[in-house]
């Protein structure tokens, strides 16, 4: 099955090319370390999923690219063209002359009924041309007016046109100290949106990947494009193909649906973090190697701890013990910061995937008590190295990850709220005050479900 | 892509615009090696074929035939635009650009405003609406223009208003040059606030700059230039004050480096526009993040640096140093200091070879000495273009809407008050038809408000202010 992307804004449009790049480099790569008979299942399972043919046999990417001004497109699809390896449909695009204005109103209230009708035209003839459509990954930034404003149209739209495939929103969350002075009030507009008709919001924090960059990856002077090639890479370790437990011998048909399953039980809960191990700069590749007892463990304390790369992680935060009654457990863990989990997705690609213990992730003092541990945790294999990394584990986890940044931003926002600022931009454009109260009174509901996990 | 219109009015107003078309079509040859048309170029300028009588048809693609500046350059005396056609940029401006009169204002703005506005308003319409049209997508006008003299002060705001009429969703990005307090010209505090209160009703935002300013900072560049303490010599074309492009006068004209600085600004402000970069700006983004309330729309820019060493490989200690000018006193196009006052929000545009971590580093640095308003802590708007001006590798300019603009506001309403207590040239004003008293007691008090609206920020500053509480959900 084939999910079609959508890129929205210059965020979404820049870290879509990366996507795309790094996923075309790792299908083409020879560091597989697998039979040949795995990597062309490989090989299949991707192309299908992400690339369409072409009669010049240059695969195309499933992928519909929406702008409201031309400089990011047009550079986005000549990047991509110059590679020679994968391109861009040269029709599936869409742009405006003026931008939105780094103003949610006016992406979600002008350009989007404005566009509606070209847009969704351009994601019909993608969905045309796949045999089974697993559904859409939408990439957006949540700062700006495009990405944000009328990416939150554009989902409400698919939401509508498509109401039994499922919508995966990918936002990046900005720098904590700006990029945009608005961009508190275009997040709290655009998470509470995304909240209603999308399935989940996979999100990656700036200012983490910023660190990822400069600590792990040693980059000296990181640019956007270090950042988004991070992201790429993290990306890419979940949707390359891998094995569920299910479809045993297979590549999953569905990568979707089986990540809705595994991680979104309930709908209140959509908010999904992202961790990815081992990363480091790719000319030191050839001289690490890793255990997997030793990258479990420390992804299973980032887990817990909630740390955000494999590096500076607290040891000291532990689980509560089971048999303390619910309230002192429940101080104890605010007390050492423990993430409550909801469910858990762990990917394992590389060698001997085979005989890898996960038991410490089906420990049930780590999740909430409604779940059983056997459906709140899944693990996906794959014997196929993934991006040149000889072993390489990825957690997807639906737990207390977002809930500070989540916390923080509407706090802020609710500070510029309480002074009015800025919302003369807004109303401008037709979002009153009373939608913003919507928005608030919708993510004061999440954040108040994830704490009292 | 969006086009932009420049409106030059009055003495101050055409020399500064010309200096900046100037500037401008430096800035595309460097960048344009191919002599194509493209969709940076078009945001200023139209290609047309002259070799057809009358007006050509516009041409959008292919090579550059005639470049034609989206402007209209409007005096009501005739010396400075026949110069402006005279000189080596007379091709770049079509007749029918041009509003001119004889007399002038006489340094009064109810002429400019009243007499003049009445008299060539049909005019001024159908010559905007032309240029208007001539755009695929018109996005902003730049208006420029002095606050002292009558013309710029007085014509240049009855166009502001004008513009607000004809085309409401188009942006007004007014660069004012306020007089300074040794100004020649004794009527300026009046022409200066009667103009003002148009600013605040009709504009989106305005950039004040000062000659004062622009003085000090070329005299600053020429001591560094000539005393020798750079090392090694700077590098041509650099200085944010030459004038070494199409026009080769060996004898630069006085006000000629102080409007160069003026023109960079424009270019800057607009570069993130044109050219491509990882982190774009337009310039509908900087009224969105930069005016939290209507009328608080003043602008304090600062450009850095003012001119390059020759050495090529700049460290990037010398990076730093870019952002720290930005925020001192000597860099500042107005006196004032922002750094000692409250900032409501600041916008940095970076161009060249700079990434965000040389931007999430510098903020970092610079954030602690300075002053966010409670509201927005975090409060900055960013962007990167990788095209550099040229001479330079890279550069930097801030704009900040910060309390500090209150003082030179007061100031000007001081003087102001001066003359009008004791009703000194007031009847040159009142003789004017349509211009009563009233319109003076409207005038200084839209200017009080605004400065009270400054007070009452500051008034925040020192305060410890608790954050308000949150909405509460039933669990």
């Amino acid at each position: 099955m084939s999910i079609v992307a959508v890129q929205l804004g210059q965020c979404g449009n820049q870290i879509g090319r990366e996507v795309f790049n790094t996923i075309c480099g790792d299908v083409r790569g020879t560091h597989g370390l697998c039979s040949k008979k795995e990597n062309e299942a490989y090989h299949d399972a991707c192309t299908e999923r992400f690339f369409s043919e072409a009669e010049s046999g240059v695969p195309i990417a499933r992928a519909v690219l929406v702008d409201m001004e031309p400089k990011v497109i047009s550079q986005t699809l000549s990047i991509a063209a110059r590679s020679g390896h994968w391109k861009y449909d040269d029709q599936s695009h869409f742009c405006q002359k003026q931008g939105s204005g780094n103003n949610w109103a006016n992406g979600y209230s002008v350009h989007g009924p404005r566009n509606k009708e070209v847009i969704m035209n351009l994601v019909q003839k993608e969905v045309e041309k796949c045999d089974r459509l697993s559904g859409f990954f939408t990439i957006m930034s949540m700062a700006g007016g495009t990405g944000s404003g009328l990416g939150a149209f554009v989902t409400q739209c698919l939401r509508d046109a498509f109401p039994t495939s499922f919508i995966l929103n990918h936002v990046i969350w900005p720098y904590g100290t700006g990029e945009v002075i608005v961009q508190n009030y275009n997040s709290v507009l655009t998470l509470s949106h995304l909240y209603q008709s999308s399935d989940a919001l996979l999100v990656h924090e700036n200012d983490v990947i910023h660190k990822i960059c400069a600590q792990l990856m040693h980059i000296k002077q990181i640019s956007f494009r270090d950042v988004n090639q991070v992201i790429a890479h993290q990306l890419g370790s979940v949707f390359q193909p891998a094995h569920t437990a299910e479809a045993g011998l297979h590549y999953s048909r569905n990568p979707l649906g089986d990540l809705m399953e595994t991680l979104v039980p309930h709908p209140e809960f959509k908010m999904l973090g992202l961790r990815n191990i081992p990363q480091m700069p790719e000319n030191s590749l050839a001289f690490s190697s890793f255990s997997w007892p030793g990258l479990l463990k420390h992804l299973r304390q980032m887990l817990i701890a909630n740390a955000k790369m494999e590096e500076g992680i607290d040891w000291q935060v532990q689980p509560p013990c089971p048999g303390n009654s619910i309230s002192s457990s429940h101080s104890t863990n605010k007390l050492l910061h423990f993430n409550t989990s909801i469910a858990n997705l762990v990917i394992l690609r590389g060698k001997d995937t085979h005989s890898v213990d996960l038991g410490s992730f089906r420990d049930p003092s780590l999740y909430t008590s409604w779940l059983n541990p056997q459906d709140a945790f899944n693990a996906w294999k794959t014997p196929r190295a993934f991006n040149k990394y000889e072993k390489s584990a990825s957690l997807v986890s639906n737990s207390q990850f977002l809930l500070k940044p989540l916390d923080s931003v509407v706090g802020k926002a609710w500070n510029m709220f309480a002074s009015k600022a800025y919302l003369h931009q807004y109303t401008k454009f037709g979002i009153e005050e009373e939608d913003f109260l919507d928005s608030f009174t919708a993510l004061e509901q999440v954040i108040s479900s994830y704490t009292n996990l | 892509m969006t086009q932009s219109v420049v409106v030059q009015v009055g003495q101050c107003g055409n020399q500064v615009g010309c200096r900046f078309w100037d500037l401008a079509l430096r800035e595309h040859a460097a960048v344009n090696k191919k002599g194509i048309y493209d969709e940076a170029l078009s945001s200023f300028f139209r290609n047309v074929d002259t070799r057809s009588a009358g007006d050509g048809p516009d041409i959008y693609k292919g090579k550059i035939c005639s470049l034609k500046a989206r402007a209209l350059l409007i005096d009501m005396e005739e010396g400075v635009v026949n110069e402006i056609l005279q000189g080596p940029l007379r091709d770049v401006f079509d007749s029918k650009q041009l509003i001119t009169d004889v007399s002038g204002s006489g340094n009064n703005w109810a002429v400019g405003y009243k007499v003049y506005g009445c008299q060539y308003r049909e005019n001024i319409v159908e010559k905007l609406r032309k240029t208007a049209e001539h755009c695929d997508c018109l996005q902003c006008f730049f208006i420029i223009h002095s606050m002292g003299g009558g013309t710029g002060s007085g014509l240049g705001t009855f166009v502001l208003n004008l513009l607000e009429d004809e085309f409401p969703e188009v942006y007004r990005f007014v660069t004012s040059v306020y007089p300074s307090g040794e100004d020649d010209v004794i009527t300026s505090p009046y022409n200066s606030v009667l103009a003002m209160k148009e600013l605040n009703e009709h504009a989106d935002c305005v950039l004040p700059i000062e000659n004062e300013s622009l003085f000090d900072i070329v005299n600053k560049i020429h001591q560094m230039v000539n005393s020798g303490k750079l090392g090694s010599t700077v590098k041509p074309n650099s200085l944010v004050t030459s004038s070494a492009g199409i026009t080769k006068t060996v004898q630069e004209k006085p006000f000629d480096a102080m409007n160069n600085i003026v023109a960079n600004l424009l270019l800057n402000l607009t570069s993130s526009a044109r050219f491509e970069g990882s982190l774009n700006m337009d310039l509908n983004e900087i009224s969105m993040n930069l005016v939290p309330f209507p009328r608080l729309h003043y602008l304090v820019s600062s450009l850095t640096p003012l001119y390059t060493l020759a050495d090529v490989n700049i460290p990037s200690r010398r990076l730093d140093q870019m952002f720290s000018d930005a925020f001192s006193r000597d860099h500042q196009l107005i006196q004032a200091d922002p750094k000692h006052s409250l900032y409501l929000a600041c916008a940095l545009l970076v161009r060249g070879n700079v990434q965000v971590s040389d931007l999430r580093r510098n903020i970092e640095r610079l954030k602690p000495s300075l002053h966010f308003v409670s509201w927005n802590q975090e409060g900055w708007k960013t962007s990167l273009c990788s095209v550099p001006p040229v001479g330079h590798s890279h550069s930097l300019l801030a704009l900040a809407n910060n309390t500090c603009v209150k003082p030179t506001f007061m100031e000007l309403k001081d003087r102001f008050m001066k003359l009008y207590k004791k009703k000194a040239h007031l009847h040159h004003y009142l003789q004017v038809d349509g211009m009563e008293q009233g319109c003076f007691s409207e005038a200084i008090s839209s200017l009080s408000d605004l400065i009270e609206e400054y007070n009452e920020l500051d008034a925040t500053k020192s305060g410890l202010r608790t954050a308000p509480s949150r909405l509460k959900i039933a669990v």
